[in-house]
């Protein structure tokens, strides 16, 4: 495995992005003005609820945001191994440099693995196109690239799977399968978008490990996207909170579990049920639900939830993202 | 897969069956037998038949005999090839059948040919580009392909030819081939004569397997391995072509099935219009005239042509649906 | 504020200060469909021709202005006539009436229109006497003319082999073709919910079997097998008679797609966790499915049983024109068209192919009709 080479910039910077999927019923703005870093060699975890745009970062980082949306307006800074720096929001999103980046630089796993995979082709088809895509081999050497793809995520046998079709493999496997397409080619991040979701939990504890473990092997960067605490606290260094397109708050994986800043970091830590919680007890819950997309409240996204809202300020001017020391970040007019 | 290839087979051979039955039905339907139509034609011809004789004949063709009875009689000599003897023409009925049910197979292949060839990337196309100009477009030529019935369709092809080209554009050979044992030259006559008819015939189809595949693709486009493609860095177009097209492509074959009948059965009728040498206008003269035993077996040969090729079709989707392949799916 | 922004993401009761909004909190699923079908413009179009169609078999007498089945062959194969507008600067139509000559070749008697004299036109004025829906004697036409016989000196539309007037034939055609497809479908409607019910609901050994006829009767190409049955029928029927024939015969193997459709909603209607609710509160099989299931799905009901006219309406005028369907003096679209098989005839006169316009403009207004109704009716589709 080549070593990754670092630097001293993050090696991902979103700056400010907005993604809008223009429809008739209406605008939505699925990702509202993110920003955040991923450190090389480390472990980003975004959480947040269903519906916070986080699906939606990664797809417009990877710039396969599907029509109606459009990324309208920010920087998707990528170091490059060279590094120089690329915005991945300016190239063209069929164009050669973005496709090259894209599966070459970046790589990318899903969160259904019944789906992910085209029911009609082999693992095999698949992995080596992907493999021949960005690297320039022939037909055997990336046969023999794959086998041992299959190989280093825990496939047995991945002579005998390669020809295989998805339908053949267990769910399990088959996000393995997924890990080996994303990293055939080495990318120097991953982005995993909910991967163990659709998973058992002894299945999920596997893959978990297994990303853990590649990691460390090769050095590269993980975008960690899951709604699931207890993953970001097994598998994180750093934490990112998104709630309404935009980040509430950003933080090491520590503070942000021993210390949460926000409100609704606060409640989402707290609705968590707890092996040390007194029994018999209500479990917290965050009042109310996510609004409508086409119907966003005034002032700051989460203060009709919020049980520290202050009327007169949340309700009318939208807090933005401001350091609060210590490397913490926090988007929060009881910060600002 | 091979309780699929089973299960069609069986489903084929039940097809056929019932094709055979409601074929003889028909063949019975009219009120009298073929010895009351025979008595007929003789005493049109002058001579009579005594009712000792009409008895005698119904004997010995085994007329008198209980429905069931005859009808295991004629699956008999069906199955040896013998068909009857069409009446109005008093020759053998697979004489005068003779070319033309093999022509018809022709002009339906190369209607279904044309459909596949148009419906194919139009759907796709559309699919890709849903709700944008061309799409509009062709889903009004669509609908006024489905709303013209394929004999109106030749009717005014017929027309346009006739009154601005002073050219009949019917028939399916050149007067000097019409005759003419088989030869090279005869089959190229044949392809130039195709075009027209196959276009009539296939319109209509072409508009129901445009929309199909629209629906069909668009369905693929939004599941997420198309997006999975997408991320490994393929281009836009291979990632289209190579994925939900070739997931989409196997519904769409699987309409042959319902294809062939329907381009048959137009082809009946648009042959008469365009006077092609199919089975069509004989079928046509033969129900008039009450030939039944022509008519019956005209119906009875085309269902089976038309269930072989539906067969046909189920193996070819077998081949090409790893899923059936591999007995997953619950195919 | 709080209570505006606190709305659920899943049900479209979005309480905002959008009074459109509103309206959809508390709409009905009829009222919904309705909304959702009015901005398909072309549904709307296709209706709206369709309801100008069947007025035209209502009031066919009104339409027409002769007896469609007067004729004198004298008379045949005249082109359509021109209705003159303007009668020196004012509005007053009128038409050439027509006066028989010898034609100098053949000395055969032939009619020619005589440009000397003018015969006023009247809309909604009076004209032959009929019976307006059986019984209530009329005489007001669509159009008629003054001081003249209409059935000597109308002929919008040109005239048939028969010297008949295509214009009153075509009404009358109308009728027929419309209404023909109307009581087809109900058959198959009938046959195709209630084996497709039984075969979705229930399931197992009676599911399969149906399913396999289905299955048989779908791969038979159908108009070979219509045309066998169809000239099985004994030729001295009535004109009634045969109506109903060619009726039933086409609905006994058009009532597979609709079984389908039902089939399938059953299916995955059963599936559904009210279904389930139901059955554990403990109401009988009966009451789920005529209240529970059946209200899901009528809206698809309506469009496949839309959509399904068309190919009715097609397959009868396609036997009526090989002269296998309905019969002289039956008057159908597809009766009206056999003049149009010899196409040197047809060439000579062209009108004859009118009533093919008829058919497909009603085939189209069916299928958009048919098209908004089902894309209402279930926005994933």
């Amino acid at each position: 495995m080549r070593p990754i080479p670092t630097f001293d910039k993050p090696l991902l910077s979103v700056r400010n992005l907005r993604t809008s999927f223009f429809q008739d019923e209406g605008t939505t703005k699925a990702v509202d003005g993110a920003s955040f870093d991923v450190e090389p060699r480390k472990t980003l975890a975004i959480v947040g609820e269903s519906g916070c745009g986080k699906s939606v970062t990664a797809q417009s980082i990877l710039r396969i945001v599907d029509r109606p949306g459009r990324i309208v307006d920010g920087e998707i800074i990528l170091t490059r191994a060279d590094g120089s720096q690329t915005d991945l929001v300016k190239l063209d999103a069929n164009g050669a440099e973005m496709r090259s980046i894209r599966g070459g630089e970046i790589g990318l796993v899903f969160q259904e693995p019944m789906t992910s995979f085209s029911p009609v082709h082999t693992i095999g088809a698949q992995l080596v196109e992907a493999i021949r895509l960005h690297n320039d081999v022939s037909k055997q050497e990336a046969r023999r690239l794959g086998i041992e793809a299959l190989r280093s995520v825990g496939i047995p046998k991945p002579e005998r799977r390669i020809d295989e079709y998805s339908f053949e493999l267990s769910g399990g496997l088959r996000q393995r399968a997924m890990i080996a397409v994303a990293l055939s080619c080495d990318p120097r991040l991953l982005i995993a978008d909910e991967p163990t979701t659709a998973l058992d939990v002894t299945t999920q504890a596997q893959i978990l490990d297994l990303l853990r473990t590649l990691q460390r092997e090769r050095g590269m960067a993980i975008m960690l996207i899951t709604h699931n605490l207890g993953v970001v606290a097994e598998m994180a260094d750093d934490v990112v909170v998104m709630y309404l397109g935009r980040v509430v708050e950003q933080g090491s994986v520590d503070a942000i579990f021993h210390d949460p800043k926000h409100p609704y970091t606060k409640a989402l830590l707290q609705s968590i049920p707890s092996i040390e919680s007194v029994p018999k007890q209500k479990l917290p819950t965050i009042s109310g639900s996510i609004p409508h997309p086409f119907n966003r409240p005034r002032g700051c996204p989460f203060h009709p939830r919020c049980v520290s809202a202050m009327p007169g300020r949340c309700d009318t001017a939208d807090p933005t993202l401001c350091e609060i020391g210590d490397g913490r970040k926090a988007s929060c007019f009881l910060y600002s | 897969m091979v309780a699929y290839i089973v299960r069609r087979l069986v489903l084929a051979v039940m097809t056929v069956w019932a094709i055979s039955v409601l074929s003889f039905l028909i063949i019975h339907l009219p009120p009298g037998d073929y010895v009351t139509s025979y008595i007929a034609s003789m005493s049109a011809s002058g001579s009579a038949v005594s009712a000792d004789e009409a008895q005698a004949l119904r004997e010995q063709l085994g007329l008198d005999k209980p429905i069931h009875v005859q009808y295991a009689k004629w699956m008999g000599l069906i199955l040896q090839g013998n068909f009857g003897m069409a009446m109005e023409w008093g020759r053998p009925v697979a004489d005068v059948i003779g070319d033309r049910l093999m022509l018809t197979m022709v002009i339906s292949v190369a209607a279904i040919v044309f459909t596949w060839g148009l419906a194919l990337p139009i759907g796709i196309y559309s699919a890709v580009k849903p709700y944008s100009i061309a799409d509009y477009a062709f889903t009004l030529i669509g609908f006024i392909g489905l709303a013209i019935p394929g004999f109106l369709l030749a009717l005014v092809v017929m027309y346009i030819g006739f009154a601005y080209f002073g050219a009949n554009v019917g028939g399916l050979f050149s007067p000097d081939f019409a005759e003419a044992p088989w030869s090279p030259a005869k089959l190229w006559d044949l392809t130039k004569h195709l075009p027209i008819p196959a276009i009539v015939l296939g319109v209509a189809g072409t508009a129901q397997l445009i929309r199909i595949m629209r629906s069909n693709l668009l369905d693929e486009l939004r599941k997420p391995y198309v997006m999975t493609a997408r991320a490994r860095g393929l281009s836009e177009y291979r990632t289209i072509m190579r994925y939900p097209v070739r997931v989409a492509l196997n519904p769409f074959i699987s309409t042959i099935g319902y294809l062939l009948p329907y381009v048959v059965s137009g082809s009946i009728i648009v042959s008469l219009v365009l006077s092609l040498p199919t089975v069509g206008p004989l079928l046509l003269k033969a129900l008039i005239a009450q030939d039944m035993f022509l008519a019956g077996t005209i119906i009875l040969l085309l269902g089976v042509m038309t269930v072989i090729g539906t067969f046909l079709s189920d193996l070819l989707l077998m081949w090409v649906d790893p899923r059936i392949r591999l007995g997953r799916d619950g195919r | 504020m709080a209570d505006n922004a606190a709305a659920s993401v899943a049900s479209p009761a979005l309480d905002v200060a959008v009074a459109a909004e509103d309206r959809i909190a508390v709409a009905t699923q009829w009222q919904l469909i309705w909304w959702r079908f009015r901005k398909h413009k072309l549904a709307v179009g296709g209706t709206v021709v369709l309801i100008a169609f069947y007025v035209v078999a209502l009031f066919a007498d009104f339409f027409a202005y002769v007896d469609p089945t007067e004729s004198e062959a004298q008379r045949s194969l005249m082109a359509p006539q021109d209705i003159h507008w303007f009668d020196e600067g004012a509005f007053r139509p009128y038409v050439h009436p027509l006066k028989g000559t010898r034609d100098p070749k053949t000395f055969k008697r032939v009619y020619v229109p005589d440009t000397t004299a003018k015969v006023p036109v009247k809309f909604f004025g009076h004209g032959d006497p009929y019976l307006f829906l059986g019984f209530i004697p009329a005489d007001r036409h669509l159009i008629a003319v003054e001081g003249a016989k209409a059935s000597e000196t109308l002929f919008l539309l040109g005239t048939d082999t028969h010297g008949r007037d295509l214009w009153s034939r075509l009404m009358y055609a109308t009728r027929t073709s419309m209404t023909i497809g109307l009581v087809s479908v109900a058959l198959s409607l009938v046959l195709g919910v209630i084996l497709g019910g039984v075969s979705g609901y229930f399931g197992g050994t009676v599911d399969t079997v149906i399913q396999r006829v289905i299955e048989i009767l779908r791969s038979i190409p159908t108009i070979p097998l219509w045309m066998g049955l169809a000239a099985a029928l004994p030729s001295d029927w009535s004109v009634v008679q045969m109506y109903f024939a060619i009726t039933i015969i086409i609905s006994l193997i058009g009532w597979t797609e609709l079984a389908r459709v039902v089939r399938g909603r059953f299916i995955s209607l059963k599936q559904e966790d009210f279904v389930m609710a139901a059955e554990l509160v403990g109401c009988s099989k009966a009451r789920i499915i005529f209240r529970h299931m059946v209200p899901s799905f009528v809206s698809h009901i309506i469009a496949a049983t839309t959509l399904a006219i068309p190919a009715i309406i097609i397959s009868e005028t396609s036997l009526s024109f090989l002269g296998l369907g309905l019969r002289p003096p039956a008057i159908s679209w597809g009766v009206l068209l056999q003049d149009a098989q010899n196409i040197q005839a047809l060439v000579i006169s062209p009108w004859l192919l009118y009533p093919a316009v008829a058919v497909i403009i009603a085939v189209l207004a069916f299928n958009f009709m048919g098209d908004g109704i089902r894309d209402a009716a279930d926005p994933y589709l």
